[in-house]
């Protein structure tokens, strides 16, 4: 691979399903050895690309390589090069769990030996070896979900795509996940992942590139989305109706750009939100000033942005449902 | 890249020419498919009930009103129920590329530098094992039911051979079909509408002297009536006429049709 080539690099890719746009010019750049989080609502386009970028899809229009080479073009080459783990798991119900793996070693034409010691390994990384021997159809959905991740490790590909990896996972095998993506990487793995959690590619990613309507409208390490965010929320419930105005009101005292910052106030749920900056140290003084001002509160709290929080900041609506294109909840902005 | 570098020698793939994977990949899939079929019995009794049922019905409900000139029925009837058994194969290899579409596997397999035609080959080839089981139940159920084939080894040969070749090319046109409808249940309903008049309209249970003109004409020419007329003649140890070759050029002819259309179809082949 040519040096300073991005191993992933995608340009202006479009991809149509009749009339639905999937992709509308989608632009990537993943370095080597690093890991892109590609984080966005339903339908923005994941899958789609992930599609492209394993060569599953032809696009439309754009061009992608990987490792330097044509996604299209050179698409046999590059099927020895990486390792795919689709959105949706894609196991043999009627094989046992070592029986999938050993096929897919040797359908990466591993030796047969080898493809078997693989399998065990694997199975014994993702907790599925007393599992192994029986048929995947007795899984549970997360046992298929991590058989079906170690099926894109058999390999141990030089570069790895992983579509919703954790989506389906309990807490445990999600940190256990984590930890098995966090050794990959630090073996030099280039991964690309797509979550719709800002947390899992926060922790995960080195760098974010938030996707929506096929399209990657932001694009940075996820220090610099938050930056975009504008910090922490801080979020409030009034016991008493008639004190929602009073609490905004003290609020937007602290709130990150002064009166108006962000504040918003959901009526029916007797809820205040604002960004903030000052941690621990700026709730004791919102605390402070609410009780001054007599206002009881039923629960109050700071948050880290999630993934909505970064979407209303990017595009002025809330991530989910992105079918009807509005936010869920009603939130106005205080006048 | 790092990764690959550090690969220890027993890790890295085994490289070997093309044509050699074709069939390497091909038989992985053939014996996935295949260790399959014990564990979804209900397939295999499924496969095998129904023509039993058409052995049943047509020998003893309609058999008695069709007259095939002199012969006995069960005779006549046999190689038909063979031929229909087999034919009717090709829906059972197109569901289940269809189910492997639908639970992604197919995905899977795109994703992976295996041959392009391997999910297909191991497909057919277990279809073709399967059948060679079914068939076997049928000629049972035939002898129970007073079926008295006349043929030497050199007749029993030929008929199972032209049957093991006709369910290998019918699958790769189930394979087709399947890659062209993808879902399961529309891929079940299709096989029906193209196999049935093939079977039905041909010389599988009644002479096609009796039909209508434009019926006879179709009949007299279709693959299946020569198939039939061919395995009918080889079991029976009677003179098997120009439609012995025309019923292995029609089995070729769709071999080199839906084998590389079936091949280019998978390659573009999408999930959903
Ligand atoms: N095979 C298809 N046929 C028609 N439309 C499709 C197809 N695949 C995707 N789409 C549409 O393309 C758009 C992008 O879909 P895609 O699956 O890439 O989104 P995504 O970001 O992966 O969403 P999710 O988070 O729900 O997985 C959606 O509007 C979807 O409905
Ligand atoms: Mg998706």
């Amino acid at each position: 691979m040519a040096e300073g080539r991005p191993a992933i690099l995608a340009e202006g890719l479009e991809k149509s399903y009749g009339t639905t746009r999937a992709l509308a010019g989608l632009d990537l750049a993943v370095e080597e050895g690093t890991v892109l989080g590609l984080l966005g609502p339903n339908g923005a386009g994941k899958t789609t690309a992930v599609r492209i970028l394993t060569t599953l899809l032809a696009p439309d229009a754009g061009r992608a390589e990987v490792t330097g080479l044509d996604v299209v073009r050179q698409a046999d080459e590059l099927r020895s090069k990486i390792g795919l783990t689709g959105q949706y798991a894609a196991v043999d119900e009627y094989l046992t769990g070592r029986e999938n793996l050993e096929m897919v070693g040797r359908l990466y034409h591993l030796s047969k030996k080898y493809s078997r010691k693989r399998a065990d390994e694997l199975l014994e990384r993702f907790d599925l070896t007393g599992a192994g021997s029986r048929l995947v159809k007795t899984y549970s959905g997360g046992m298929r979900r991590r058989l079906d991740l170690a099926a894109s490790l058999v390999y141990s590909p030089p570069i790895l795509f992983l579509d919703e990896p954790t989506t389906g996972l309990d807490p445990r095998s999600r940190l256990a996940m984590w930890e098995i993506i966090g050794e990959l990487v630090s073996g030099g793995t280039t991964l690309l992942l797509t979550t719709q959690y800002l947390d899992e590619a926060d922790r995960l990613a080195d760098r974010i590139a938030v996707v929506d309507t096929g399209r990657v409208i932001a694009e940075g390490t996820a220090d610099e989305l938050k930056a975009k965010v504008g910090g922490e929320r801080l979020e409030l419930v009034v016991s008493e109706d008639s004190d929602l105005r009073t609490a905004a009101r003290a609020l937007e005292r602290h709130a990150k750009g002064g009166a108006g910052g962000g504040v918003r106030t959901d009526v029916d749920r007797r809820h205040v939100g604002a960004t903030v900056e000052g941690g621990a140290r700026l709730l004791v003084s919102v605390v402070r000033d609410l009780d001054a001002a007599g206002v009881q509160v039923d629960d109050l709290g700071l948050h880290r942005p999630t993934l909505d929080d970064v979407f209303l900041a990017l595009t002025g609506r809330a991530a989910e449902p992105s079918e009807e294109g509005l936010p869920g909840h009603q939130e106005k902005e205080t006048a | 890249m790092s990764a690959a570098n550090v690969r220890p020698e027993e890790a890295r793939p085994l490289q070997r020419s093309r044509l050699y994977w074709a069939f390497a990949d091909g038989w992985v899939l053939a014996k996935r498919n295949l260790v399959q079929i014990p564990r979804i019995p209900e397939l295999l009794v499924f496969a095998t009930i129904q023509p039993v049922m058409f052995v049943l019905l047509f020998r003893y409900v309609f058999g008695g009103a069709i007259d095939v000139g002199g012969e006995s029925y069960v005779n006549y009837l046999m190689a038909g129920i063979f031929v229909q058994t087999v034919a009717f194969g090709a829906v059972t290899t197109g569901i289940g590329l269809a189910e492997d579409l639908k639970r992604g596997l197919v995905d899977r397999f795109r994703s992976l530098p295996m041959s392009r035609s391997a999910v297909l080959t191991g497909r057919t080839i277990a279809d073709l094992v399967r059948n060679v089981f079914v068939v076997l139940v049928m000629l049972l159920v035939g002898l129970l039911v007073g079926f008295r084939p006349e043929a030497g080894v050199a007749g029993w040969a030929g008929a199972v051979g032209l049957l093991l070749l006709l369910s290998f090319s019918f699958s790769w046109i189930g394979a087709t079909v399947a890659l062209l409808i993808g879902s399961v249940e529309a891929v079940q309903s299709a096989g029906f509408i193209w196999l049935f008049p093939l079977t039905f309209a041909s010389s599988a249970f009644v002479q096609t002297d009796n039909m209508p003109d434009i019926l006879r004409a179709f009949a007299n020419n279709q693959p299946i009536t020569l198939i039939v007329d061919t395995v009918r003649g080889l079991l029976l140890d009677r003179p098997v006429g120009p439609e012995g070759w025309q019923a292995l050029a029609w089995c070729l002819g769709i071999l080199l049709v839906f084998v590389p259309l079936s091949v280019s179809l998978y390659r573009r082949v999408s999930a959903r």
